[in-house]
Order: C-alpha cells, then structure tokens, then sequence
C-alpha cells in the first residue's frame, strides 16, 4: 500500500481514467429518491391519463384551439395516438422540468452536501467528473422520456389496440409507419431538451443550490416561452431556445416537414454545446468553495 | 456597427481579466449581430414623391383625369446614373397603398416605382371602366410617357422608358392590356388575373361560350359594391377583405392594408359618379352590362363583347413584353385555366412566357410564406432579366404548389414547390383514370336556389375551403358518384375531366360539378372550394335516353393519398352561382369515360431546408472536432504537466513552500505558510479562527489555486486533480456525504468513484474506527454531528493513504471519542504513514501530535516538534504578597529578570535558576509566594497571538 504505483506517483491502482465509473454515478443517482419519483411519475402519468379518459362522458364539444388540437380527440383511437397525446401534454413542461431536475441538481447538490469537494479529492479530474455527472444525467432524462413513451404505449395500445396513427394534418399512417414517426417525434424532443439540460448544467455548476439549478433553468425556459408568444419580436423569437420546440408536429404530417425540426435541431444543439462549453470552462477553474 | 460603441462599456464593466474579456467579447459579438439584424430591417434605400399626375386620356385621348401616383425612386438614382422603372398596378378596390409594400421592395431592388391609384378609385379621378383600352390602359400609356420625361429613369429611346409592368388581379389584366397596346412595355408580370372577364364571370366548362355561362354572381357582387360604392363601402370590404387579394401575391406575410385603403374612402375623390347610387364610381356603360347580367344571371352578347373589350383575350398576340404569369391555386374568382389561356396565347407569337402557380389566390392570399418567397423571386428575376438588363436567362421551367399541411410552429398552411422543364398545361404530362360509380339519382333544384350549396366564400381566407364547416352540399339537390379507395397516392396537377348525362324535364339544367378528396373515414374535401358549373340544354326527360358530355373541372394541385376515394359530386345549387329560379328536378347519372386526372412530374423545389441541412452537419461535425481538439489539447497539456519528482522532497510525504492564497476580492487568507510533514508525524497545524488553516488543505486537496507556492507530496508537485492527491486522506471542513445513502453505503459509493481495487479500501478498519455499530446501515441523514464526524474520519482512512489529512477532527466528538481518536491517529502514524491535523485547540494538538505548526493570519507562528514547543519555559508566572520587594530581589538574583506584566503578577524569566531556588529567595526575603505556574512556550505563541487578536481575525 504504501509504494507508488505508476510513474504518475499515485496510490496503487489509482488510474484517472477509472474514476467515477459510469455505473457508479450511475448507483449515485439512482438511490435517490427525487431520481425514483421522477420514474416513476413518467411510469403513472399515462397510466392517470388512460384512466381519466375513462370518464369521458362522449361529450364532442370542439373547442376549436387548432388543427393539432385535435390530438387529444383522436388521443384514444389507438395506442400510437394515446402516446402522442401524452407527449403533446408533457413536452411543454413536465419533461422540461424532468430534464432540468436530472441535469440540474446533479453537480449543485453534491456541492450542498460537502461530497463534491471528497470527489475531488479522489482524485476524480475535473473535466471526467463532469462529463461522467453530464452523460449519467442525459441518461436519465433519456430514460424518463423512454419509459414516458414506452409506458402510454403499451398501456394505448392495450387498452385501445395497435392502430393505425390518425391525425387531421395527415392521411392515416399504418402502425409501423406511426411507430417509426413516433420514433422520430421522440428523438426531436431529445434534442430540443438538449437546450434545457445544456442550461440546467450550467447552472448546475454555477451554483451551490440544487433549487436554483432546476429551479432556474425552468424559469429561464418558461420565460423563452413568454417571449415566443410575443410575435411583435418578429425574426429574434427564432432565436429563442423554445422557438422550434413544437416543431415534432410537423413530423406527424405527410409528407413530413423537416425544415423547422431542422432549424429546431440546430438551435438545441448550438445552445446546448454553448453551455455545456460554458459549464466545462467555468467547472475546471473555479475554486470549489462548498 | 453598432457593436464597438456598446462592447467597450460592455468589457469595461466585466473587468479586466482575461477571461472576463473572453465572455465579453462573447456578448459583444451576439450584441452586434442583434444589432445588425435589427438596423437591417429599417434601412431606406429610396425616397418617395407622391403627386397628382392629370393625364389626358378616352377614345380621343382628350379627357383629363387626375391621377393619384406614389414615385419610389432609389438611394442614388440621378441623371447621371438612371434606373430602370416599374408600373405597379394595384387590384380592384385598391388604392396605390395596397402596393406600397410591394414598390418597397422593388425599390430596394434598385428598381424606380411608379404606383398609381387607378382611376375611379381612392384619391383619383375619373370613372371605373374595367381596364378599358380607352382609359385605364391609356392612362398607362400617358403614365409610360411621364416615366420616360424623368431624368432618373433609363430610355431606350427617347420617349422609351426600360419598363416593366407589375400587378395583381385589376392590375395584372392592365399589365397584360398595356403590353398589348404599347410596345414600349419591356416585361410583364401579371399575378392573378384574367384571360377573358366574360369567361370569368360567365363559366360553362363544357366549353360553351358566355352567353351560355352561368353568372358568378358572389365574386362580381363583391366587385360591383367594392367599386361602385363611392362612399365608404361596406366595412367588411373596403378595410381588409377587398384589399387583401390584390396586393397579396407579392407581398410578404399576411397582407395588412393600411388604414383608409378602401375604394372610395379619399378626400379628394372626385365626385363624378356620386350622384348615382347605382353605378357609384362605374361608367355607365359598365354598370349598365352589370345591372342586366345580375338581373337575369345571362349574358347578352353586347355584355359578352363590352367584357371582352376589357380582356386580354382577344389581343394576345399583340404582345411582345416577356411575361411570367403567376397565378393563385386558390382561386375561385380566376382560375388557372385563365393564365393557362393567356400563356398560350402570348406564347403562340414567341414571345418569352413562364408560368408558376401558387398555393394562394382571390380566395387564398399570399399563400404560406415559402410560396410568396417563391412568387417574389421569380418576380425580381424576371424583372431583372428583361428590364434592368442583369442575371441569365429565367429560363421557362414551370413551378407550382401543393399545400402540404399545417405549420407546427404557426398554424399556417405550409406549401411544397414543385419544378418542371416544360408548362404542362391543365392536362398534365401524365393522366391517371378512376372509374366512379353510382346509380342514376335525381337532384331537386329549388326555387330561386334556395337553400344552396356552398363551396367557396369569397374571401374567406385560406383556410375557408379546407375547414369542413364550410363545404357543404343541401341533401336531395345533388348526386354522388364515387371510386374505390386509390390502391396508390396521385399527384394531381391540372384539370381532371369526368363524364355525367343528366335529363330534365324542361331540357335544361345548370349543374355544379365537384370532385371531393374522401378519407377512410369519410371526411370529404373540396379542394380549394373550386366547382365546375355547366348549363346543359337539349336534355331528354329520361335519363335512359341522356347523351355523356365531358365536363372539364377546375385545374387543382393535390395530392390525393392511398386508400382516398375520389368523388364526383353533381349539384344544383351553389351559393356562389345564380341557378334558375324555377323549381325543377333533374336526373343524374355517370357518364360513358372515367374521371380522367392529369398528372405532372414534377421534382420538389430544393428550399432552405437544404441549406440548414447541411448547417446541421456542419454544426455536428465543428462540435466533433472542436471536441477532439480539446481532448487532444488537454492529453498534450497533461502531458507536459511536471510529473518529475523533486528530489528533496521525494520522500516526505507533505512539503508545502511558501504557500500564498489571494482571493479574487484582494482578502490575504494566507500570506506564507511554509512547513513539512515527515513519515511517521502528527502534525498539527494549529492556529485560531480565520488563521488560513482550512484555505490552507483547501489548497492541498486541490480544491482551491494557490496563488503562489508549491506544494509537493512525496516530492510530486501538488496541482488540482494531481494524481499523487489518491494518496491522501482527507477531511475537510466537515463531513459531507448523500444524506439518503446509509453510512456503509457511503463509504461504498466513495469508493466505487475511486476506481480502485474493492480489496484496497480495507473497510473493516475503517469501520472499526468510526465505531458506529449498527448505526452503519441507518441513513446519515438521521446521523449526529459527531457520528458523522467520525464517518468522516473512517471515509478519510479508506486505503490507508499515507499521508491523512484531517480538518478539525474532534469537532463534535465526545471526550472518549477525542480519546479514542487520539490513539488512533497516533497509531496511524506508525508505519511511514502521517497525520495533519488542523485545530484551533491547544490542547488537542499538545495531546495529540508529534510536532506542531502554529498560524496565525496567514502566516506561522512557531513550529517544530511538540515537545520543544510545549515543553516547559523558563519562564514562571509568580502570585507573590508584595511584587515590589519581589522585584528587588529577583532583580539582584544572577539571571532572572523579570518580564513587564500588568496585573500584579510577576513573570519571571529563571533563565537556568532553578525555580525552587528563586522561591527559597523570595521567601528568605519575608514575601509571601502563593501561587507558582510554570509557563509553556506553545501557550505563550498561542496566547500572544491570540490575546493580541482574537477578534478581527476574520474567518478565513
């Protein structure tokens, strides 16, 4: 034990690189309960949306707020409907706010319980912890709209059958066809979250408060939001990180509009490098005083 | 542009450091590019005179009516460098504001813009004649000459301006007519309008004439009120509606008339027709046709021949201006079968044509944004080909449009364009044939067409044929005909043609004939609100004894998708239409042939989506290098990092050098601290509150940048993240550990994060000295202070590191705790291992180390073994009952002197005397000795130091 390993001079069996394994940020989260309510809400959701169609009286009363409004009336004409409904109601905010928990309080709150700094004592080099922290968050929000979609699915398509996905901007599509846009409206909406994690991150990193993190990066996103509705901005509202955050709609018609997924893609993707870049440059010099 | 002038406060407020400048160079450049993109959009680039321009027109070209003009002529423009112009017409029941938007953008083109109010509407004079060859299209002529007498404007030849003339709807048949009866006309592009007005307003698609035409009567009721009107018209015309088609095509986003735009609303109109409140501003001969067709829904053939007069129809060939013909899908009021005519017949002379469609039109407007994108293109284009001299060839490819669906984002309609190498025509280059079936069925016409069906609404916008509201068919006044579901999706484009037989008992029958888009679920689509209306005549009783005839129906752009039936719906009535008042009921049936459906094949127009593609993957592949670079980067970095081993030091497990921590507020936490920690120490670093102890293992765990100094652990320098840092235990300010883990799990998670072999952490001791019991599986959330202190200590001497550093150890311990751990730490420096311990605690440190480093205010003290610190001083403190006398004798004793003390207590320096000596002479004297302490040199640094400031220290 007390003989250098390497020429690095470091304790035997010490490699930077195996530090703070995957797997074990992994555990980290994973024992934690703000972790497993966030699951397990993805998992209920669908599952308190189908039982509270149940109750629909049969009363047809349109109210008339768009052509994609009729989403939710088509919600329980097959499986791959009722999962889109569930996306069209939680991609404004619930997985916003998902995202922003998983990504935003993963470095601030080892920095409230004093664990950062024994983490980097480990030594755990500055830039892996990050992205070790970075990727096992990432996986989380990927898994939370996995089990979102995969729970309305197979709950959807039990209880209303595997149908084709119908909507009133497109023809009908055939199930696997429908799958394969489901697919696609899913990976959309990871990359627009992508803007969201990229804020939450930096945030994160910013500051010692796991609340101000999350609590933050909604804030900031609910207030692109505000902006976004303020067609007086004109041509700076594309700007805006929620700008293109509706944009998986077009997926649904036929033939499919790409461009503003496109153009959404890229704007996720700018700001989400931006603030990580940011998060990084700022995480491996500051003095970490928590 | 902008950007200097509001980065330099910018970067000044940020400070100076360097990094500082980084970030605000950042938010200079995205503050200068908002500024750029701001300033872009409000740049002039023209100035505007507006002018009463009276000229002489009428058959005799002797009529004077004044003209309300707007001249847009560009920045630069002079007679030294001239310009070529544009006429830019407006559409019926505008003004030239309806245009202004338009004249604007021409203007940036670098174009000179003439836009005129024609006459008998808003501010000018005169009367409405329907772009009468003797007025309308004269006063074109007499406005061609003013363009030519402007020095700023380019001549072919004196009295010859470089001209094109633009317009939509009223205004695009003036083009047409203009170009026609003026060769001094360079290019036209005529948007929206017409071939023949007696066809327009009168259709029969058998392909009878006029006269057999069945009256529009919603479209020209609009016009006639629109223009005829003179006061202020009705308010659902003369604001938005009647505005919005004319200057739509070209303009961008949705059309917003500017207030006071409407027919009639000018004051300075000129009264002449106000003083007939049924023709309005119309000329009497116009109006006149109008009363009789709206009363009879027929048309006489003078009617037919005055409407003509006003079409381009019959004077086709005498154009020669190249024109590009771009005309509305979504147009009830004039259809594509209108500029179709006009292209083949302009064409027929060799004249250069284009055509495009587009997804708007009288009932659509601009259309999405890309299609008006498109309209205005190939507008500029062709105008700077043909007039201002510049660019290739446009070319005589044909575009058009499918509307393709909803916008996600604006809930518009979004348009896929389509190219082709040659104009196809209403038939396509391709045909598709579709048997539709159903029984003969009989259809009631009502009386005076009431209730109707109803197809289109003039005006309704965009949406207004697509919304299953509005389509509707009176059930019992018409028949259905209907396909299978299409095994295959058709791309129509074009007019399909379907045959029908029909009876009636009085041999007559006007038909409204539709071909619906029908979804699996039934849900039916007329598209574009358009109908073919026929007026048989000659028809038997029965329907045995019906002949087919081919009804050819409206051009359309539609996708119709697999598993869509196509249905054929004949009806008797439509709102739109005036149909015989008499009621009747007819017989209905197919006809002989199929629903014939013309195909183009065309290719998608590539649109800016390609180019953000490849943004996209450029984007992507700047973040991939980008990211290799910085990995490379830090390897090369990491790399050259010093990973020597100092040789003096290689084997001291802890040498800190003139160790300086400056915060960035300028605050001092410590100043120079300079001490080693050798195999099988203790050390205590010991100093008060704000001493810089902590800022000094804050720096030695690589948490905090010194900002001068080394330090070496086992020779190796000491940097954040140092690999040499694994062979360090620490505790530092406080424990901290994931309060819903329990305190085993804890030590695991810590563990696993090292990577280190499972075997290495020799948990069993460590849990040995936390000494928690069974409390080790309890959360630490529920842990005291002092357990998870000793949680803390046993994290710390996870591994074994040989070197533990620990920060305040007993804080919170209990005094058989502090006992325990006393040996412990003692223990633990056997073996070449070593212990630093940080305290504020004399005694702790005294009890507990081996040697000692006393700090205050950043800088030490005293330091060395503890024995020579602690051990006894020389000096004695003396309570003695008369400190005067006492003084004496000391004073006289060989050594001892006697130290300056306030209180009344003598401390005396024995210096080698033998205190017992020194109170044998004091009591020899007859002074009474109460009290003797024997000082310590560690309590006098302490208390020196801390007596001197033990407020004010600040935390550090």
């Amino acid at each position: 034990m007390t003989q250098s390993s390497s020429t690095v001079g470091a304790a035997a069996g010490y490699r930077p690189s195996a530090t703070l394994p995957f797997a074990a940020e992994f555990r980290r989260q994973a024992s934690r309960r703000r972790t497993q309510l966030a699951l397990g809400f993805m998992v209920l959701l669908p599952l308190i949306i189908l039982i509270a169609f149940q109750f629909d009286s049969g009363e047809d009363d349109r109210n008339g707020g768009g052509e994609f409004a009729s989403l939710s009336d088509l919600a329980t004409s097959g499986g791959l409907n009722f999962t889109l409904f569930a996306l069209l109601v939680s991609a404004s905010f619930l997985l916003v706010v998902v995202v922003a928990l998983f990504c935003g309080d993963t470095v601030a709150s080892e920095a409230s319980w004093g664990s950062l700094r024994y983490l980097l004592a480990v030594p755990v080099p500055r830039a892996r912890l990050l992205a070790v922290k970075l990727v096992v968050a990432l996986a989380y929000s990927g898994l939370a709209l996995l089990l979102l979609a995969g729970t309305a699915l197979l709950a959807g398509t039990l209880r209303y059958g595997w149908e084709p996905l119908s909507s009133q901007v497109s023809a009908q599509l055939d199930p696997g066809e429908g799958l394969l846009r489901l697919l696609a409206v899913l990976g959309y909406l990871a990359v627009v979250l992508l803007a969201v994690a990229g804020l939450a991150f930096l945030l994160s990193v910013v500051t010692d408060a796991a609340l101000g993190a999350v609590g933050g990066a909604v804030l900031l996103w609910i207030l692109s939001s505000i902006l976004d509705q303020i067609t007086a901005l004109g041509g700076i509202r594309a700007f805006l990180p929620t700008h293109y955050a509706n944009a998986w709609l077009g997926l649904l018609s036929t033939p499919v509009q790409t461009d503003d997924v496109v153009r959404g893609c890229i704007s996720a993707i700018a700001y989400a490098t931006l603030f990580w870049s940011l998060a990084f440059w700022r995480f491996t010099r500051k003095d970490i005083t928590s | 542009m902008r950007s200097p002038l509001r980065a330099a406060p910018v970067r000044r407020a940020l400070g100076t450091r360097p990094r500082r400048i980084v970030a605000g160079a950042v938010a200079a450049v995205l503050v200068a590019a908002v500024a750029v993109w701001a300033t872009r959009s409000d740049e002039a680039g023209f100035r505007t005179e507006s002018a009463l321009v009276t000229v002489r027109s009428g058959p005799a070209g002797d009529e004077p009516v004044d003209l309300d003009t707007t001249f847009y002529l560009p920045d630069g423009a002079s007679a030294g460098r001239k310009v070529p112009a544009v006429l830019l017409a407006h559409g019926f029941g505008g003004t030239k504001e309806s245009v202004r938007a338009d004249a604007e953008d021409l203007a940036a083109q670098g174009y000179a813009v003439l836009a005129w109010t024609a006459r008998g509407f808003g501010r000018s004079g005169g009367q409405i004649h329907l772009d009468s060859p003797d007025h309308e299209v004269r006063d074109g002529e007499r406005l061609l000459d003013w363009l030519a007498a402007r020095p700023e404007v380019r001549t072919d030849a004196p009295g010859d301006p470089r001209v094109g003339v633009v317009g939509g709807s009223y205004g695009g048949g003036l083009a047409l007519l203009l170009a026609a009866q003026d060769q001094r006309v360079d290019a036209i592009v005529p948007m929206i309008t017409w071939n023949d007005l007696s066809r327009a307003f009168l259709p029969e698609s058998t392909g009878k004439d006029a006269t057999s035409g069945v009256f529009k009567k919603g479209w020209a009721g609009i016009f006639f009120g629109g223009g005829g009107n003179a006061g202020s018209g009705p308010a659902g015309l003369s604001g938005t509606s009647a505005a919005e088609p004319e200057g739509a095509p070209a303009s961008a986003g949705p059309p917003s008339p500017a207030p006071g735009s409407g027919p009639g609303t000018g004051s300075g109109r000129t009264p002449a027709g106000a003083a007939d409140p049924a023709c309005g501003r119309f000329a009497a001969d116009v109006c006149a046709a109008y009363l009789r067709i709206a009363t009879t829904g027929r048309a006489e053939q003078a009617d037919v021949e005055l409407l003509r007069r006003s079409s381009p129809a019959p004077v086709l060939d005498k154009i020669k201006a190249p024109t590009l013909l771009v005309q509305g899908e979504a147009d009830s009021l004039f259809p594509i079968a209108e500029a179709d005519a006009n292209a083949r017949g302009i064409a027929a002379n060799g004249t250069p044509v284009r055509v495009a469609w587009y997804t708007g039109g009288h009932d659509g407007g601009a259309g999405p944004r890309n299609d008006s994108d498109r309209v205005k293109y190939l507008t500029v284009q062709w105008l700077d080909h043909y007039v201002k001299g510049e660019g290739s060839a446009p070319g005589d490819d044909f575009t058009y449009s499918r509307i393709a669906g909803f916008d996600a984002l604006d809930r518009g309609l979004v348009a896929t364009g389509f190219r082709t190498a040659d104009y196809p025509g209403l038939a396509g280059d391709g045909r598709r044939e579709v048997a539709v079936t159903g029984p003969a069925q009989p259809v009631a016409n009502p009386p005076n067409g009431n209730p109707a069906a109803i197809s289109s609404v003039p005006f309704a916008g965009a949406l207004g044929s697509l919304l299953d509201g509005v389509a509707g068919d009176v059930p019992g006044q018409h028949a259905r005909f209907e396909s299978q579901p299409l095994a295959e999706a058709v791309d129509v484009a074009g007019s399909p043609t379907v045959s029908i037989r029909a009876a009636s008992p009085t041999g007559e029958a006007v038909l409204f004939v539709k071909l619906y888009d029908v979804d699996p679920e039934g849900a039916a689509t007329l598209p574009n609100g358009l109908v073919a209306p026929v007026r048989l005549t000659g028809l038997p009783a029965q329907i045995g004894a019906a002949t087919p005839v081919t009804v050819t129906l409206p051009a359309i752009v539609r996708r119709v998708e697999a598993g869509h039936r196509l249905r054929i719906t004949v009806a008797t009535t439509d709102q739109a239409y005036t149909t015989p008042a008499e009621p009747t009921v007819y017989t209905v049936a197919a006809g002989d042939g199929p629903l014939v459906l013309p195909t183009v094949a065309g290719e998608p127009i590539p649109t800016t989506a390609v180019v953000w593609r490849w943004v996209l993957a450029g984007l992507l592949a700047a973040i991939a290098v980008g990211l290799v670079a910085v990995v490379l980067l830090a390897r090369r970095r990491h790399r050259r990092q010093d990973s020597s081993v100092h040789p003096e030091y290689a084997g001291v497990p802890l040498a800190v050098r003139q160790l300086r921590k400056e915060y960035a507020d300028g605050f001092v936490a410590v100043s120079n601290v300079d001490f080693e920690v050798h195999p099988g120490q203790v050390v205590g670093l010991l100093g008060p509150n704000g001493a810089g102890k902590t800022t000094t293992l804050r720096v030695l765990m690589g948490l905090t940048q010194p900002t001068a100094g080394e330090i070496y652990v086992f020779g190796r320098k000491l940097v954040p993240g140092s690999p040499v840092l694994s062979r360090i235990g620490s505790l530092v300010e406080g424990p901290g550990f994931l309060p819903h883990l329990s305190g085993l799990d804890n030590l695991k998670a810590y563990w696993r994060a090292t990577g280190r072999p499972w075997a290495d952490a020799h948990f069993d001791e460590a849990l040995e000295i936390a000494g928690l019991g069974d409390s080790v599986h309890r959360r630490t959330r529920k842990y005291s202070h002092g357990m998870r202190q000793r949680l803390a200590i046993a994290q710390a001497m996870l591994g074994l590191p040989e070197l533990l550093v620990l920060d305040e150890p007993t804080d919170g311990l209990d005094p058989p705790q502090i006992a325990e751990m006393r040996r412990v730490l003692q223990r633990y420096a056997t073996d070449g291992r070593a212990v630093l311990v940080s305290s504020h605690l004399l005694a702790e440190v005294e009890q507990t180390c081996t040697h000692a480093v006393v700090v205050n205010k950043g800088r030490i003290v005293a330091s060395g073994p503890v024995e020579d610190i602690v051990g006894e001083s020389p000096s004695v403190l003396l309570d003695v009952t008369d400190p005067a006398a006492a003084r004496d004798v000391l004073g006289r004793l060989d050594g001892v002197t006697v130290l300056p003390d306030s209180d009344g207590n003598l401390v005396v320096d024995t210096n080698g005397t033998a205190r017992s000596e020194v109170v044998a002479e004091l009591v020899r004297a007859g002074i009474g000795v109460d009290r003797v302490v024997p000082r310590r040199r560690l309590e006098d640094a302490f208390l020196a130091l801390v007596g001197e400031n033990s407020r004010g220290s600040g935390d550090r």
